[in-house]
Parts: structure tokens; sequence; C-alpha cells
């Protein structure tokens, strides 16, 4: 018994700061992903010129909390002629793994689950390439029609475009010429460039890959309500789909994180060599003056007195991190120039990905979903050759740079225009076949069968 | 001692789940449970210090194959259990069968009991201090060494695979 404690005090006292990581990661996730729902909520109303959420809260601020609490006392419904076992555990298994991939992503230089392995980005990737598990599960076990529909869509989709994003992520590290996290971003610091400059042409291929495996629009035809309800989710109720909600808004922070760890420099501030660029530094210390200052100016204007104090709250917290900026940022005091470092770099991580899912909302309130047909044509007729040729590109820009030592910016600039010409010719031969395709199958659209129709 | 517990609770859950694999009639409640069999598999490369193989373990069989599998599953739809096959000879066989892979198991067992490590005890994992990087490792295998034998492998795969492209291709008559 007492050599059994001392072995779990000591596996404490070894692993305390990955264990504190992962706990913070279990803890916090869930509430950023409420308030990423927040966000887009905010910011298409702002695009549909509206206030959107007001009400609770200052601006609307306690909205998630309220919309978790509704979700937590809502009925739990499960259908009779569901699959009880699997109904139970398709959701589980979307939340974990969204979840467990997050162990190795890099949110900042200290912090990070796993450190040391070597796989890192693999790790990333592999796991929550068991997504699409949970969905199919999850529809399958409903007993619905519409859920095995929106689950085998799904399917197809996340099959097809994870391809596309796996070779976008080689052409990146091929740069890197490592798996480990930290170590991509160590070389982005020592090549004086983030990858996206090296690779635009997979950085766009993963980008847009990444949208369509987080099944957002346009691509979200998985659940597209005005044709399937809610596709897989369509009998799911309360907690069980807000798992499945939390999940996928997971998995946009775990795709964003690989996006922003390979091609944009992770935790690095932007181009972090350029000296006179140094006053970037200074920029989380202003940002969190700034928004303690404005909510300082707002606590007066809300109308309910636990409202005003809630900003005043919020005001505090701004100016105490805006003030540990301030004193542990000069001085290299080994444990609190730590902290500031940590800090420092979540700093940057966090705002390379918020803009990351920005641009997904952007996009989400920008574009019509797309149909079936048009979907997988775009995934397996350009953008899987497109990164395909890319991989080869960057194959050879790099040994051009290396073997030969030529300028690896020109060796950049021919291989992309090498892609975007294997581009153009692919959209132009994929043109031509579609119109004759669609001539013929309206010549015969009485005998043939759309299997993907509907 | 830590090891040890690692190793026998996948050990357990891979065995566990691949009974369960077998005896369910529902043939989703089997993918189920194969794809808990392959992910204990996986946690014991990573107990054993393999961290490529467990990653690729992950990616292609359970990321790949077996969404594959529930997908085809669904679509054929066999969620009518399958009638048992019943003949004179089934349970006979089947004794013989378990009989002959439990005598393999054990005369195997017995002729690795010199080996320090092995036998009847959980494998050692290797000292993680001392290993070179795995991935690294691999890849300096499959593209050094053994290049050509790794080649063929994957010329042959890619002629399996355009050959099922072929045969499952609808006869059309305009090209």
């Amino acid at each position: 018994m007492n050599s059994v404690l001392h072995g779990v005090l000591a596996f404490v006292q070894t692993w305390w700061v990955e264990l504190l990581c992962a706990v913070l990661i279990v803890a916090v996730v869930p509430l950023i992903a409420g308030y990423i729902v927040l966000v887009e909520r905010k910011v298409m109303a702002d695009m549909q010129a509206r206030l959107g959420p007001m009400r609770v809260g200052p601006h609307g601020l306690l909205q998630p909390i309220a919309d978790a609490v509704k979700l937590l006392l809502k009925e739990d419904l499960i259908p009779t002629n569901a699959d009880q076992f699997i109904f139970w555990f398709a959701p589980v298994l979307s939340m974990t793994v969204a979840l467990t991939s997050m162990g190795a992503v890099a949110f900042g230089p200290w912090f990070q689950v796993a450190r040391d392995i070597n796989i890192g980005l693999l790790f990333v990737v592999g796991i929550s390439a068991l997504g699409p598990l949970g969905i199919v599960l999850g529809g399958w076990a409903s007993n619905n029609h519409y859920s095995i529909i929106g689950a085998m869509r799904s399917t197809a989709q996340l099959v097809s475009y994870e391809t596309t994003a796996g070779f976008a992520i080689v052409s990146g590290l091929l740069f890197a010429g490592t798996l480990k996290v930290s170590a991509i971003v160590e070389a982005q610091h020592a090549d004086r460039v983030w990858y996206a400059f090296l690779a635009p042409v997979g950085f766009i291929t993963y980008l847009i890959a990444s949208i369509a495996e987080t099944n957002r629009a346009p691509f979200d035809i998985p659940e597209a309500e005005s044709e399937l309800v809610a596709g897989y989710m369509t009998e799911y109720s309360g907690f069980r789909w807000s798992l499945y909600f939390l999940g996928e808004y997971a998995n946009m922070i775990v795709v964003g994180s690989i996006g922003v760890t390979l091609f944009l420099g992770g935790w690095l501030r932007p181009f972090p060599n350029v000296p006179w660029l140094g006053w970037l530094d200074a920029l989380p210390t202003l940002f969190f003056v700034a928004s303690g200052v404005f909510c300082v100016s707002r606590a007066g204007k809300q109308p309910v007195r636990v409202q005003q104090l809630l900003m005043w709250a919020v005001a505090a917290i701004c100016f105490a991190v805006a003030l540990l900026f301030m004193l542990a940022g000069p001085y290299e005091v080994q444990p609190l120039h730590r902290i500031y470092a940590g800090l420092y770099g979540a700093f940057w991580f966090l705002l390379k990905v918020g803009a990351y899912i920005y641009v997904f909302m952007w996009l989400r309130f920008t574009l019509p979903r797309f149909r079936f047909d048009q979907l997988m044509r775009l995934g397996w007729h350009i953008l899987i050759p497109l990164a395909l040729v890319n991989v080869i590109a960057v194959g050879v820009a790099t040994a051009l740079s290396s073997g030969l030592g030529m300028n690896r910016w020109l060796a950049m600039i021919l291989t992309t225009g090498g892609t975007l010409l294997v581009g153009m010719l692919l959209i132009r031969w994929n043109d031509k076949h579609a119109a004759a395709a669609s001539a013929s199958t309206l010549a015969a659209s009485s005998e043939v069968e759309d299997s993907y129709a509907g | 001692m830590l090891d040890s517990v690692i190793f026998y609770f996948f050990a357990g859950i891979a065995v566990i789940s691949a009974a369960l694999m077998i005896t369910r009639s529902n043939a989703i409640h089997s993918a189920v449970f194969l794809i808990t069999t392959l992910l204990a598999t996986a946690g014991i490369f990573l107990q054993l210090r393999a961290e490529f193989l467990f990653i690729a373990q992950i990616i292609l069989y359970v990321g790949g194959i077996m969404v594959l599998f529930v997908f085809v599953i669904m679509l054929v739809r066999l969620d009518v259990p399958l009638p048992r096959i019943r003949s004179p000879w089934g349970k006979l066989v089947a004794v013989f069968v378990a009989a002959a892979v439990a005598g393999e198991a054990g005369f195997i067992l017995w002729l690795a009991r010199k080996i320090p490590g092995q036998g009847l005890l959980a494998p050692l994992p290797a000292p993680s201090a001392k290993l070179p990087p795995n991935t690294e490792e691999f890849a300096k295998g499959l593209f050094g060494a053994y290049l050509l034998p790794f080649e063929i492998a994957s010329v042959l795969l890619l002629v399996a695979m355009v050959g099922a492209v072929v045969m499952a291709k609808k006869r059309t008559d305009t090209p």
C-alpha cells in the first residue's frame, strides 16, 4: 500500500507540468469552444448588420454559460430503436479524439503535454483521423435515414479531404525536416521565414482541406440542415448533442493549431528576426491594457449592478496580465521569465489560431453550400492532384536549394509557378470533362441513377 | 513496474475485446470491438517505445481501414444476424483448431523460456535514453537497406489498386 502511494507521488513529481497542462486542456477547451460559438454569432450578426446576443451579461458575454446550463438541463432522449451502446459511445469517441489530439500541440514554448514525442505532428493528425468513426457510428446507431445519409456523406468527405490535408502537411514537413512540434517551430525561427511563404500552395490546400475536415460551411453537407435536418446529429439531444458540438469546435482548434504550427510559425511573433519590428513585443501588453481600459469605460453604462461588477472583474484580470507582462518581460529572473515566455508564446499562438478560425467563420457567412458531386469533384479532381504535384515540386525545390545551392526564394517561386500552372490546366481539363459529362447525363438521365443525389 | 502495469492493461483490453469481437452477432458491434483491439495493440507498441509503429497502426488500421469497414457495413446493411452454420463436424473441427493454436502458443512460450525477459513475462521496453529517433530509423531502413523490396511491394499494391478500379468500373459505351 505504502509503495503504491510512493509510486504515485513519484509519478506526480516527475510529470506534474504535463499533468497540469492536460487538466487545463480538458477543463478550458470546452469553455473556449463555447466562447468561439459566441464570437461566431457576433461575427455573423456583424456581417448581417445585426447585434447578435445582447441579453445575458454585458454584450452577451455570459451567453455560452447560459447555453451550457440549458443543454445540461435538457431531457436526454434515446430513440427506442437506436442501438443503445453505440448511441452512447459515439459522441464520447468524437470528443475524446479531439481532446487527445491536442496533447501534442504546442500552445507555447512551455505549454505542451507530450513534449518529447518524436512523432509529434503525426500524432495530432493520426488521432484526429479517428474523428469520422464517431460520426459514422453515431449516424448508424440513431436508426434514422437522415442520420445514415449524413454519416455516409461525412465519411466520404472526410476520407477524401484527409488525403489532401496529408499531402499539404508533407509539403510543409519537407522544409522542417522533423515531426517534433517544437522543432518545427524552431526550424521556422532558424530559417527566418514562415513556411506559408515558402509553400503557399501547400498552405492554401491545407486551409481548404481543414475546413472540409471539420464539416464547416461551405462543406457542411453532412449536417445540411435544409436537406438532412441535422445529418448525423438528428436524434441527439441535450448533453450528448453538446458533446458532438464540443468535439466539432475542439477539432477546429486542432486543425487550426496544425496549420499555425506548420505554416504560420507557431508561437513566434510575426517576423521574429526583423529587429525594427521589435515593438511588436509590446503588443501583448498593449492588447491587455487596451481591453482593460475598454472594459472600465463601458462598465458605467451597464444597466444592472451585477453586469457592472463583471466588467470591473474582467478589467482587473486584463490589468493583472498586462502587469505580469510588464514586470516579467525585461528582467530575466528565472521562474518569472519562464512564465512570461510561456504566456507570450501562448498569446501569439492563440492569436494566430483565432485568425485561422475567423477565416473559417468568414467563409461560412460568405459562400453557399456545395452540392455533394461538386464537393467530390473539387476534392478528387483538383485538390488531390494539386497537393501531389506540390509535394513533388517542394521536394525538387529543397533539392535545388540545399543540393545545388540555388537561391531558396528563386526555387520557391519556380516550383509554386509550376504547381499553379498544373492547377490551372487541371481546372480547364476538368471543366471540359464536366461539360461533356453533364451533356451525356442529360441525354441519358432517365436510366442513370445517381446514388448520391439528395 | 509501471511498464508491466501498462502492458497488462492494454494486453487485457486487446484479448477481451478480441473475444467480444468474435462473439457479437451484430456486425457493427464486432467492428467497434475490432477497433478497440487495434487501439490496445497500438498501446502495446507505445509501451515498447515504438512510437512510429503506434501511430502507423492507428492511422492505417483504425483511421483508414476500419472507417472503410464501417462504411461498407453500413452500405450493405447487415442488420440481420447471419444464419449460423450448423454442421455435425463443426464442434470437432473447432476443438481441433483451438487445441492446435493453443499447442503452438505453448510450444513457443516453452522455447522462449531461456531467453532473459521473455517467456511468460511481459516484454521489456528498450531503455528510452539509448534509442535513436524512431521515425528516422524507419526511414533509413525503408529507403536505404530495403529500398528494392519496399518499391516492389508498393508497385504490387499499385497494380492491385488499378486492377480493382478497372474491375469495379461500370462498362459504358461512350468512352
